[in-house]
């Protein structure tokens, strides 16, 4: 595929995108104009780009969908719910084209094709009843063909009575296919107008053995009067512009034109000058003398053949013969064009590779910076220092543009289940509205394309099951439309994405009654609610019955987070019963480069995510079995990194306390030396400490020394639980104890 | 072979009866010198339909038969008369006092 192409398919699809949130909003409100416009805006933009590169099917099919587009657009015709799914079917329908497209095949094969024409007949629905005036066979007064508007008022109107437009048609044979009737259209050019005279060309009709009855072999010459101008006269034919030959001349034209014209036209020049002088348009003087001219220029021309023949239309540009109206809509155009491109000029497409590349550059100028500032310091020149640590700031700085770079908002996915929602609703039958907040807040691009698919999950999860029927909602009181919201925020270095119903909740019982079933927990067995709830996640677990075409097959929500997880992230759900539940990803908010806190226990050195850090305070008067500590009235349980890690030494003479938070939990980290912040690019452990608990990663000192980072997350869970289970031992103990 | 046939048709003279009146208008000029074309039960015909009567009169025109239409519909007298074919088709359409329609 050459590059051209790529990017028409990388841009299309950005413009179906576009065109399908703008199909979404359009059901919410009809009557956006700005909105239709940006719909329109889109189908344009690729049927423009496919026929610049040449791709017929995409640019026809396009071209219908723009054609109804603009009947929307022009309040002609007005917003249904069909409309919509129609318009949608067709967004996904051009999406199909595109693959096939990227996919290198000439055509869409049949099922493609197939569906295409079935959208189209259903286009043409829309388009042909309003396209046309009522037909005029309903009405025998109505012939088009007799004055709509009396001469008396046209000749009024500064109109020279005596001469008219010509207009000459020839439609292309698949105009009926697409289901279009050149009859609807030259009844609807009736309306702008007086149809002085009209001559019907069969002349294209094939033998009877080849003529396809299915096929458009007319054409038509037509003498017409009207005070509309030719942009008007050339809408009417706006739905058939690709597949039809339109030459409009307007009143005065120059005979040169009309030559030309009949010099153009695939039928024969003398049965062509007869036809126009039939219908009005010329006399037969003007045409003998016009042919007369063409010969002799001709034989002329053949005299001096050195001087090539000028074009007819050099000539008329000479002769001054374009209307003014012409001249002020190509300006127009070029206008558009012009800020089309000032638009574009301030996007840059760049390679995903070549971000990825920058990155890893700025994370070995962060080392490398680190290493400066450390040799600065040593050597005790304040000037040297000061020079450093301005670098240090700068290098600080580019060190946020460049993750900028790759940081994109989440609103975009989320904006993606507008039609999830809404298709699966009406798949289920029920009525469900989206809510979207935090749209804008961003995260690394590589794990927004991470964590689509788990959402999707965890959305046809909450309107499959999470909503009850209309009518379980009703009995219950609550309001009959369900809501499931999407909302993302940043919270401690990471950042939380929240899907939420309030349908029925989770039913504890029956969880627990199932993981029991399936041998996942035993009969007997404490658990909280919050471990009963968490069972969903583990492999093999659905409390669905019955299995339907959405979820339930029980494969789910373990994948979800495992992918959750390889990204470095957890889920949790929490639920209220009849009150609906809300399930929450936590992502690491980067993959490359942190701020870091550095501590040290005895000679290594440690990094804690600066963003999970609350605060440092002294560790003292602390009995040596005792994992927790009054925090400002605060029960706050901690680890000592000297006995978690097994490291030997002395014990220094004063240790300190980090205190982290992570997921709304607090705990304390233990160490013996705070030594300040610290840009840390992270850089992953090898395979083999893959499953080492507690240690997220390594960085690199300016001293060349590897520190390991923290995984706070894992070590505030492990504080959590070890404080739980010694809550739990206390407990038995007391309740036994008295007996 | 018979001389005139006489054909009666029921069907919208539409694109979507085209391929099989085709066919129907084509056999009857074969088998007969001459076709007469009752469309007076036609209530629509649109540009295929139109082809066709087209189709069908030079048709006859070539083997030297005759085809006519015996009676219009308003619907098909309506299009006729827009595109300006009576004269071309040759046929006399009959105006009705009175539309039955």
């Amino acid at each position: 595929m050459d590059e051209l192409t790529s990017v028409f398919v990388q841009e299309s699809r950005e413009q179906l995108a576009d065109m399908e949130a703008g199909l979404l909003r359009l059901e919410q409100d009809p009557n956006d104009a700005d909105n239709i416009n940006a719909i329109f805006r889109a189908a344009h933009t690729i049927k423009g780009a496919s026929g610049v590169i040449e791709c017929g099917f995409i640019e026809a099919f396009t071209h219908k969908v723009e054609n109804l587009l603009d009947k929307l657009r022009n309040g002609e015709i007005t917003v249904s719910a069909n409309l919509a799914t129609l318009l949608l079917g067709c967004c996904d329908h051009m999406g199909r084209l595109i693959d096939v497209l990227e996919a290198a095949q000439a055509e869409p094969p049949a099922d493609i094709a197939a569906q295409g024409e079935d959208l189209t007949r259903q286009l043409a629905a829309y388009l042909n009843p309003e396209a046309a005036p009522p037909p005029v066979t309903e009405d025998p007064g109505q012939v088009p063909v007799v004055e709509q508007e009396s001469p008396v008022e046209v000749s009024g109107g500064g109109v020279v009575i005596t001469d008219g437009w010509h207009i000459s048609v020839r439609f292309g044979p698949n105009v009926l296919r697409g289901g279009m009737d050149p009859l609807s259209f030259l009844r609807y050019l009736a309306s702008l107008g007086e149809i002085l005279d009209m001559e019907t060309l069969p002349d294209a009709m094939p033998d009877a053995d080849e003529m396809d009855p299915e096929s458009c072999y007319l054409g038509f010459e037509i003498h017409f009067q009207t005070r509309a101008s030719k942009a008007d006269i050339e809408r009417v034919f706006d739905f058939v512009r690709d597949e039809c030959e339109l030459r409009i001349l307007p009143p005065s034209s120059k005979l040169s034109e009309y030559l030309q014209l009949i010099e153009e036209l695939p039928e024969d020049s003398m049965r062509l000058g007869e036809i126009l002088v039939r219908c009005g348009a010329l006399t037969q003087a003007e045409l003998e003398e016009g042919l007369r001219l063409q010969q002799e220029s001709r034989l002329g021309r053949a005299e001096d053949s050195k001087t090539p023949p000028a074009q007819l239309g050099e000539i008329l540009v000479e002769q001054k013969v374009v209307q003014k109206n012409l001249v002020d809509a190509a300006v127009d155009k070029q206008a558009q064009v012009s800020e089309k491109k000032a638009r574009e000029s301030r996007m840059i497409r760049v390679q995903a590779d070549k971000l990825d590349k920058l990155i890893d550059l700025v994370g070995e100028l962060v080392i490398s910076g680190a290493s400066t500032n450390l040799l600065a310091t040593r050597s005790g020149q304040t000037e040297l220092v000061e020079a450093t640590s301005i670098l240090s700031r700068l290098v600080e700085d580019i060190r946020n543009s460049a993750l900028q770079l790759r940081m994109v908002q989440i609103g975009e996915t989320f904006n993606r289940f507008h039609r999830v929602v809404r298709d699966v609703a009406k798949e289920l039958g029920k009525n469900i509205e989206l809510q979207i907040s935090g749209g804008e807040t961003e995260l690394d691009k590589s794990v927004v394309e991470k964590i689509g698919d788990p959402l999707m999950h965890l959305v046809r999860n909450a309107l499959d099951h999470g909503i009850e029927p209309a009518s379980v909602r009703a009995a219950a009181g609550k309001p009959v439309q369900g809501h499931v919201a999407l909302n993302a925020y940043h919270d401690s270095g990471s950042i939380v994405i929240e899907v939420s119903d309030d349908g029925g909740g989770l039913k504890k019982e029956r969880i627990l009654a199932k993981a029991i079933e399936k041998g996942l927990v035993q009969p007997g067995q404490n658990l909280s609610d919050q471990e009963i709830v968490n069972l969903i996640f583990e492999p093999g677990f659905s409390t669905m019955e019955k299995v339907s075409n959405l979820s339930g097959r029980g494969v789910g929500m373990d994948v979800v987070r495992r992918n959750i997880q390889s990204l470095r992230g957890t889920v949790d759900v929490t639920t209220q019963e009849g009150r609906g539940s809300t399930f929450t990803i936590r992502l690491p908010l980067t993959l490359a480069i942190i701020d870091g806190f550095l501590v040290g226990v005895d000679k290594s050195a440690y990094i804690i995510p600066l963003d999970t850090v609350v605060e440092c305070i002294e560790l003292k008067d602390q009995p040596d079995n005792q994992h927790y500590l009054n925090l400002r009235g605060e029960v706050l349980p901690f680890v000592r990194l000297r006995d978690t890690f097994g490291i030997k030494g002395a014990d220094p003479v004063r240790e300190n306390v980090v205190v982290v938070q992570y997921a709304g939990q607090k705990a304390g980290i233990v160490v013996d030396q705070l030594m300040g912040e610290f840009q840390t690019v992270i850089k992953p452990l090898g395979d083999i400490f893959k499953h080492l608990r507690g240690i997220g990663g390594s960085t690199i000192l300016g001293s060349g020394e590897v520190a390991l980072i923290l995984d706070v997350q894992a070590l505030v869970q492990r504080c959590a639980a070890a404080e739980e289970n010694r809550m739990r031992n206390i407990n038995r103990l007391l309740s036994t104890s008295p007996n | 072979m018979p001389e005139s046939q006489r054909i009666t048709l029921q069907e919208d003279l539409t694109i979507y009866h085209a391929q099989e009146q085709k066919m129907l208008l084509l056999e009857t000029l074969a088998q007969a010198d001459a076709v007469e074309l009752d469309l007076s039960q036609v209530s629509e015909m649109d540009t295929a339909g139109l082809q066709l009567l087209i189709l069908l009169k030079r048709e006859a025109q070539k083997a030297g038969k005759k085809a006519t239409i015996a009676a219009h519909s308003q619907a098909v007298r309506s299009v006729i008369d827009f595109c300006n074919l009576a004269a071309y088709l040759g046929d006399p359409l009959v105006i009705p006092a009175q539309e039955t329609h």
